[in-house]
């Protein structure tokens, strides 16, 4: 099915969403929307899928105009979403989920769970996506999760597939899976539209490549452009991918874990006997496939898990069982990974933001009143320093990008006198400039000689902060390896298989 | 970051728009072009405003309040008979009965020009400010919770055991009056904040919702002050059958603020100070911006190192203790003659719509606050002398509270601009 967006417009009071975009997309290619954070890809997608009406433009397939009201039309034309968060029931079997929202019926309204199951094997063995349609979509590893997604859309005869940042939750083997299913879809003739920011898929398996800044199409590029080329395209100037750091210079041991167990509600350990070491001036990072017990791991550090034993101790003092509160006065910073969660409060100023965890103490209290100057004065030249953009000090946290966001939580946990940094996922969602920024923040932090505890699930942030990586699986410690480990064997570790001729650093 | 392309709140995209944007549109855009878009996005907020939107609830109330009482008049109905025969007989009989009404409740409520003594003239105004002492102090208790994110419908309870035990002090105490007072006001505000620190406590310790605690708490304190009342040691007149307490002393009475011949008492001067320490306390202290940030983002204020049950708990405790002064303010104030068990004068309910339309900020409590004692005193005015009954004072405050409650449906109806999609 040949797509043609023409001229999408989509504005949301005085701000331009997507601007005049339009986009042609050929059967049996594979057209990636590159763009960062809110650059208006998803608006575009959301327009085509019927969940958004465009001001202006029009959406055609295969010759017709289309006006879709809802994501039902757009189905019905032959247009498959697979959401970058999955829109699966549990406790249903895959063959269930299917049939979801397209139930056939038989005799008095009976489910015909037979016929759905015939279609998921018949999809299954046709591009060989190895699913049983009798399980439980609980019990399935995140990847094959997405192919799910995808033989539902594939059941109701999509000729276009969407999908929307599909490698976010996946792992190094997984997206590589995922990228041959792509290919094969290609070859099958179906139209894919491929969105994400991460270059190296991008090139991977793009055919063509349309580029998306601020809510325009700022150019096409070819799948061969280096991957400089396309991030200045993205962010609309050079930009520097690779962090520069010296060598570290390592100190005492700082940050000494031992043993530690983080159990959760339900009594499963998250966190199952971990033992690291963190020294002051190095940058320890934590890889894994998201929820493999780092979460519990930052959070069980600040005091927020509950149960937990074991022990953490920064520089002597014991962790556990200290309430957040002390934690954060023993000199701990932390940048958790969801900052619209637990970094900020939207609904406060940025000036407020920056003063969330010191409502006890000076500089900003004295005798139980806020001193609203200090702040102020502290808040416009930390808007400064880290060059957050905004209006000015009073822009409320809620109306920033993820990246201006991003910098008032650095901004917050940077300017105290830090013994330990935690950063989890400190650039998720953070706009290309952004990333650089706060990078180089995160390094400076580690050359002043304090330890950092870094987080996440992006390798390409794991290669480039860590002196140190220590690999997560299932709450358990993998290995800790150079920085310099191939990408290869670490992708192996982040599924729990430890090669057999690797050696752990030690010191 | 230009004013042309200031983000709205709660959008997807645009909120994530970087902002290098400025730099490149800026140019693009006319001058005059860009002070038209600025005086359209200044008219955007007022119409999302607070206030605004208060005031336009509080109009329509009004307005739908007019059909009624247009439609209950016998007047009406009989010209309606022959409407189209002579038109204007419906329509005087229409304005008479509108306008009857709500002069009725101007005299009632702020300056009755049918009298001639000034001081008898004002007199209403006082009876505004009465009224509304309470209503404010109310107000200001749930309001102050609502900024924690708890819904408090305690304010009943609260107010009945604030009341019973400031009585308890007010007549089985003996003491002189700098003493007496004070003690019955403080031990008042003890037990209401002894009764919404209840609620917050079972929120923080164990995750009992609220709104079901202090309903409970509600009938808890109804059946406690009903127990009190029928033993002599606590709150029981000796040798009466009625649930009444005997008067307060007149060492425990608030005085009256314009001498004897007003009913107006200090109650309403105390409102006055509460409102100014709620507005202290929420935008000026530490507590309070803790009490805001657990509010707007509990997850956030915990990983600050904020104790949000403890929070939950403090809050819970002032917002019980404005209840009670509030309680209080009727036992020691209003009505002297002795505890009973209205004298909530369901107040603890007014409570929540005065928050409500005050948005939950001090001046605005206590400007809804002053509207409702204005309601309250007219109403009765109206029912006397234009024989619309009382009630209607109430669909009226339902009325604001619905408007409120469907802002959509306010703007709609004004064409407003409507608000970007949560």
């Amino acid at each position: 099915m040949r797509l043609v967006l023409r001229g999408i417009t989509k504005r949301f009071g005085s701000v331009v969403a997507n601007d005049s975009i339009s986009l042609t997309v050929e059967p049996g290619e594979i057209h990636c929307l590159l763009g960062e954070n809110g650059a208006g890809k998803s608006t575009l997608m959301n327009v085509l899928y019927g969940l958004y009406k465009a001001d202006e433009g029009e959406i055609e397939l295969d010759g017709e105009v289309q006006h879709f009201t809802g994501p039902g039309d757009a189905m019905a034309a032959g247009i498959g979403m697979v959401h970058q968060h999955f829109m699966l029931i549990p406790v249903f079997t895959v063959a269930e989920n299917v049939m979801l929202g397209n139930e056939s019926t038989g005799f008095a309204g009976t489910l015909d769970v037979d016929a759905a199951r015939e279609r998921v094997t018949e999809i299954s063995e046709r591009f060989g996506f190895h699913v049983n349609p009798d399980t439980l979509v609980e019990d399935l590893p995140v990847g094959v999760q997405q192919r799910v997604e995808i033989i539902k859309a594939l059941s109701r005869d999509a000729e276009l597939l969407v999908f929307d940042e599909p490698t976010a939750v996946l792992t190094p083997q997984e997206t590589d899976e995922l990228m041959e299913i792509m290919r094969q879809l290609k070859e099958a003739g179906k139209a894919i539209v491929f969105i994400t920011h991460k270059l190296r898929e991008v090139r991977e398996v793009a055919d063509r490549i349309t580029v998306i800044r601020l809510g325009k199409v700022v150019g096409e590029a070819d799948p061969t452009a280096s991957n400089a080329e396309l991030a200045s395209m993205m962010v609309g100037r050079p930009v520097e991918l690779v962090v520069h750091k010296d060598a570290p210079k390592i100190g005492a041991d700082a940050l000494v874990v031992k043993d530690l167990r983080v159990t959760d509600l339900a009594g499963h350990a998250q966190v199952d006997g971990l033992s690291f070491t963190i020294r002051a001036g190095e940058v320890l990072c934590v890889a894994g496939v998201q929820g493999n017990g780092q979460t519990e791991l930052t959070e069980a550090i600040l005091g927020l898990q509950d149960d937990v034993s074991g022990s953490i101790t920064l520089d002597g003092l014991e962790l556990v069982g200290r309430t957040t509160r002390q934690v954060l006065d023993a000199g701990v910073g932390f940048i958790p990974e969801d900052r619209q969660v637990d970094g900020l409060v939207p609904g406060f100023t940025i000036a407020e933001n920056l003063m969330l965890n010191r409502s006890f103490k000076s500089p900003f209290v004295k005798n139980g009143n806020l001193r609203l100057g200090a702040l102020r004065e502290f808040a416009q030249q930390k808007l400064k320093e880290y060059d957050v953009r905004a209006r000015d000090i009073d822009s409320l946290a809620a109306n920033l990008s993820g990246g201006n966001q991003q910098k008032v939580v650095v901004a917050r946990e940077l300017s105290r006198d830090l013994r330990l940094l935690v950063a989890a996922q400190p650039t998720r969602g953070v706009d290309v400039g952004s990333i650089e920024f706060i990078h180089k923040q995160v390094v400076a932090t580690r050359d002043s000689g304090i330890p950092v505890l870094v987080v996440s699930t992006e390798l390409d942030e794991v290669v480039a902060l860590a002196d140190r990586i220590m690999v997560l699986y299932r709450g358990r410690v993998v290995g800790i390896v150079p920085a310099d480990t191939p990408r290869e064997t670490l992708g192996l570790m982040m599924t729990g298989e430890r090669p057999k001729d690797l050696k752990d650093v030690v010191a | 970051m230009s004013d042309t392309d200031k983000p709205q709140p709660e959008k997807p995209e645009a909120g994530t728009q970087p902002q290098e944007s400025a730099a490149e549109t800026q140019p693009e855009v006319d001058p005059h072009d860009a002070r038209g878009e600025r005086s359209r996005s200044l008219l955007r907020e007022i119409a999302s405003g607070d206030a605004l939107a208060g005031a336009l609830a509080v109009f329509l109330a009004i307005f739908v309040g007019s059909v009624m009482i247009a439609a209950i008049d016998e007047g009406v109905r009989d010209t309606a008979g022959y409407l189209t025969a002579r038109p204007s007989d419906f329509f005087s009989a229409v304005w008479e009965a509108i306008s009857g009404a709500y002069s009725a409740m101007f005299r009632g409520a702020i300056f009755n020009y049918n009298l001639t003594e000034p001081a008898q003239q004002w007199r209403p105004l006082t009876e505004t400010l009465k009224f509304a002492g309470p209503l404010i102090l109310g107000g200001l208790g749930v309001g102050l919770a609502f900024r924690a994110s708890l819904f408090n419908i305690g304010g009943r309870g609260q107010m009945l055991v604030a009341g019973g035990a400031a009585g308890w002090v007010g007549f089985q105490v003996d003491l002189p009056f700098i003493v007496h007072l004070p003690l019955a006001i403080l031990v008042g505000m003890a037990a209401g904040a002894l009764w919404g620190g209840i609620a917050g406590l079972l929120k923080a310790r164990t995750g009992a919702h609220e709104v079901i605690v202090t309903i409970m708490l509600n009938y808890v304190g109804y059946y406690l002050l009903f127990y009190a009342l029928t033993k002599e040691w606590l709150l029981k007149t000796p040798g009466s059958v009625n649930p009444k307490s005997p008067p307060m002393d007149d060492s425990a009475v608030l005085p009256k603020v314009l001498g004897d011949q007003f009913n107006l008492h200090f109650g309403f001067v105390l409102a006055l100070v509460a409102v100014g320490v709620a507005w202290w306390l929420l935008n000026r202290s530490t507590l309070g911006y803790r009490i805001r940030a657990v509010g707007e983002n509990p997850h956030a204020a915990r990983a600050s190192g904020i104790n949000v049950g403890r929070t939950y708990t403090v809050v819970m405790m002032i917002a019980g203790s404005l209840l009670g002064l509030a309680g209080v303010n009727q036992v020691l104030g209003t009505v002297p003659s002795g505890v009973s068990l209205d004298l909530d004068a369901s107040i603890g309910f007014d409570a929540i719509t005065v928050a409500l339309l005050g948005r939950s900020r001090p001046l605005g409590i206590l400007a809804a606050g002053l509207l409702f004692g204005a309601f309250k005193a007219g109403g009765f005015t109206m029912q006397t002398s234009e024989n619309i009954s009382v009630d209607l004072v109430l669909v009226v405050q339902s009325l604001i509270v619905l408007f409120l409650a469907a802002p959509p449906l306010v703007r709609a109806i004004f064409r407003l601009p409507a608000q970007e999609a949560k």
